[in-house]
């Protein structure tokens, strides 16, 4: 079979991934550490300690309050300084526990040895309440709790799993470097999905810009025949869940639904491997590999770093701040948000830091558009970015709901390729905020 | 040729002539009673359509007004109560007197007090910026300075004054219309009682952080440390959420709160220049009412 892509629109930004083939290291501890409540999408978790209280690394700090919500561990020892709100990475404050770090003592009960575990035996039942208490979201970035997602909704049935190791975004290599050093564990991780699912077929999607990570996983998966890894053509956003689906399957998603509607299940190779340690070694979701990266930042690396190390903490560790940087991403080029603060902390949803130079970061001044519908031609949703941008500008939201805003997955296709500069993202965002209001007050009669 | 041109002529007449009795029968079959008064009350509203009173236009108001058993709710706040009054004139119905009204920008986050610590540099719309980060300065309540307040604005009344990166209103041309207080993503602006000679007293900061927070990020925020509640003499001033918040109606501008206010967060504005000797406690209203004279005098 020939490589794979989606049909319908992306691009092909350049690549610039600096830090590919960086081991993944430890960047230590910082001296304070922030804890957001709210690093899944959903209800925030509910705080269980106070001011004062001494926590161990591993412990539960939140618990989840709702259905669509997860546990939050401490991912340090140490004294709860304050349960306050302090600044996420939008600027807004957001509740979080701040906890000043002493020396590790991880709670009992969790194998902190390196030993691949092969074996399990545990049901499903089994498997997805260990997901569901090990806090695990989905770390590709919508963050998206995994328990969840192992729950196949009535009258569905879940045929084939997929695993994202696809890492589309330009810069980050986060995924990467975790497929080439953890690939016996990755797919145990699949096993064990397999089974909370109830699949009989996984299929794992690479581009084959990383053809490293192929080789191992293949090697890896080599005994097991249901286990399959499929390169893929390099194109942008192939890592969206939609995207990859219908380039590994040929299985649209429907409008306005998920992956389960065409029997499929999506996992990001990091959310397989953090259910590999939660399983395996009962351990919680408390750090992920973060890759800080930029074109002048002296050392990009990988970093497996602790949730709640402040962004400042790790740009130091990389180098130091590099005096020509005009802006700091959290995530990658294309979908990352622009930081307007280094201390606040890295949370289960961060892929990486992009440090971006003077001369690049700036926008292009914006004009008028010139139909010219490159715009059209990109979207990998099939929609009209230049009309939505207009609708979300006028306030036209009933008509944006009518022209499927809900469906964009904010890849930034469209914006990357407008020559007039539009920042056709910036409006769409806004109006799937505003349609998403309406959307929910008419539930919620 | 003539007898050609005689043709054309009489079959034209005839299509027309037939045409104008159909449309006659039409006309009488299809006919929707539309109240007169509709006309005569729209014909005195400003015309303006811009909203304010809640619904589409004018037209739409005017079609309201004259459904309604009493004009409870109902207000054209740009024509105010003289409009108000020729259109309960016409209805012969009794006006409700309403306070004229004016936009207030609650924000003095200049770069002066509210340092920038970052910029923006996408969509020029506060809504984008909102739904974005917290903002320039770091003050998560404050002024964005994209104008989106100005880009609404039909009566030319609310300005960006580049020094300070914030709105003016023009309280001559603002008509009180409401459309900057929807437009602002941050509920900044309010529509607050107009008092003579435009004088205002208000808390110029929405920040409903803790004291130490707010004033970290901008200078002349409101801290909630509650010494204009306890100075106010009239019970106009309630604390909420750290945050002060001066009643229109129950204000009498007397002016204690605007000395007292640690962070100078409260504004005077429309007043005569403050006198050496600060006037007693119990004086007080009569004083600026021997202000307001003093400068209608000079007037």
């Amino acid at each position: 079979m020939g490589l794979l892509t989606f049909s319908r629109g992306g691009i092909h930004p350049p690549e610039n991934k600096i830090s590919a083939g960086k081991l993944i290291e430890s960047p230590g501890q910082p001296e304070i550490v922030i804890i957001p409540v709210s690093q899944h999408l959903g209800a925030p978790s509910k705080v269980l300690v106070n001011r004062g209280d001494t926590v161990k690394t591993g412990q539960v700090i939140a618990e989840p309050n709702g259905f669509v919500s997860t546990n939050i561990h401490s991912s340090v020892t140490g004294k709860v300084l304050k349960v306050d709100l302090f600044p996420d990475s939008s600027g807004y404050r957001r509740q979080a526990v701040q906890i000043q770090v002493a020396e590790d003592e991880w709670v009992d009960g969790i194998d902190l040895s390196e030993d691949l575990v092969k074996d399990f035996n545990l049901s499903t039942e089994e498997i997805r309440n260990k997901v569901l208490q090990a806090g695990i979201v989905g770390l590709g970035g919508a963050t998206f709790p995994s328990h969840v997602k192992l729950m196949t909704p009535k009258g569905k049935t879940a045929e084939y799993l997929i695993i994202n190791g696809v890492e589309c975004e330009p810069y980050l290599t986060a995924d990467h470097s975790l497929m080439l050093e953890k690939s016996a564990e990755i797919v145990v991780g699949i096993r064990i999905m397999m089974k909370g699912l109830g699949v009989e077929k996984a299929i794992i999607g690479i581009e084959n810009n990383k053809p490293d990570a192929i080789e191992v996983i293949t090697k890896a998966s080599a005994e097991y025949n249901n286990i399959k890894v499929q390169p893929l053509k390099v194109q942008y956003p192939q890592g969206g869940e939609k995207q990859l689906v219908q380039a590994l399957l040929k299985r649209e998603v429907p409008s306005g639904g998920l992956p389960i509607d065409v029997g499929v299940v999506a996992f990001n190779v990091g959310t397989i491997y953090a259910a590999y340690l939660a399983v395996q070694k009962n351990r919680p979701l408390i750090e992920r590999v973060v890759t800080i990266t930029g074109k002048s930042v002296k050392n990009p690396s990988n970093f497996l770093t602790r949730v709640g190390t402040p962004v400042s903490f790790l740009v130091e560790k990389a180098g130091g701040l590099p005096e020509d940087t005009a802006k700091v991403i959290n995530g990658g080029p294309m979908m990352g948000k622009a930081l307007s603060n280094l201390d606040v902390p890295i949370v289960k949803g961060s892929s990486g830091i992009l440090l971006i130079k003077e001369d690049e970061a700036h926008r292009k001044e914006m004009q008028s558009c010139i139909r010219c519908s490159k715009c059209v031609t990109v979207c990998p949703m099939g929609l009209e970015p230049y009309l939505l941008m207009t609708q979300a500008e006028k306030g036209m939201f009933e008509d944006l709901e009518d022209n499927k805003v809900m469906d964009c997955i904010e890849c930034g296709s469209c914006a990357y390729t407008c020559p007039s500069s539009r920042p056709l993202l910036d409006y769409i965002r806004l109006g799937k905020a505003e349609v998403g209001k309406i959307i929910r007050s008419r539930k919620a009669v | 040729m003539s007898q050609i041109i005689l043709y054309t002529i009489i079959t034209l007449v005839a299509i027309g002539a037939i045409s104008a009795i159909i449309l006659y029968f039409v006309a009488q079959k299809f006919k929707v009673f539309e109240d007169p008064l509709i006309d005569q009350v729209e014909e005195a509203l400003p015309a303006a359509n811009c909203g304010g009173c809640g619904f589409a236009g004018c037209r739409n108001f005017a079609e309201a007004l004259v459904k309604s058993e009493t004009f409870e709710g109902l207000n054209c706040p740009v024509g105010g109560n003289e409009v108000m009054a020729k259109v309960a004139s016409i209805l012969g119905r009794e006006a409700i007197v309403q306070d004229p009204l004016v936009a207030v920008i609650r924000c003095n986050g200049t770069p002066e007090f509210r340092p920038r610590t970052n910029s923006y540099e996408g969509a020029p719309s506060c809504a984008v910026a909102h739904s974005l980060y917290s903002g320039e300065g770091g003050c998560p309540h404050g002024c964005l300075g994209c104008g989106d307040c100005v880009d609404v604005c039909d009566f030319d009344a609310i300005h960006m004054n580049p020094e300070t990166g914030l709105p003016e209103v023009i309280d001559d041309k603002c008509t009180a219309c409401g459309a900057c207080v929807k437009a602002c993503p941050r509920d900044i602006i309010e529509l607050r009682k107009k008092n003579k000679k435009d004088r205002k007293i208000f808390v110029s900061c929405i920040n409903e952080e803790k004291g130490a927070i707010a004033r970290k990020n901008c200078k002349v925020a409101c801290i909630g440390c509650g010494a204009c509640v306890k100075v106010c003499p009239f019970d106009a001033i309630t604390m909420e959420n750290n945050l002060a918040y001066i009643d229109p109606v129950k204000c009498r501008l007397c002016r204690k709160c605007v000395v007292v206010c640690p962070t100078h967060a409260i504004h005077e504005i429309g007043f005569p220049p403050p006198k050496v000797k600060e006037p007693e406690a119990n004086t007080d209203t009569e004083t600026t009412k021997a202000a307001d004279n003093e400068t209608k005098l000079k007037d």
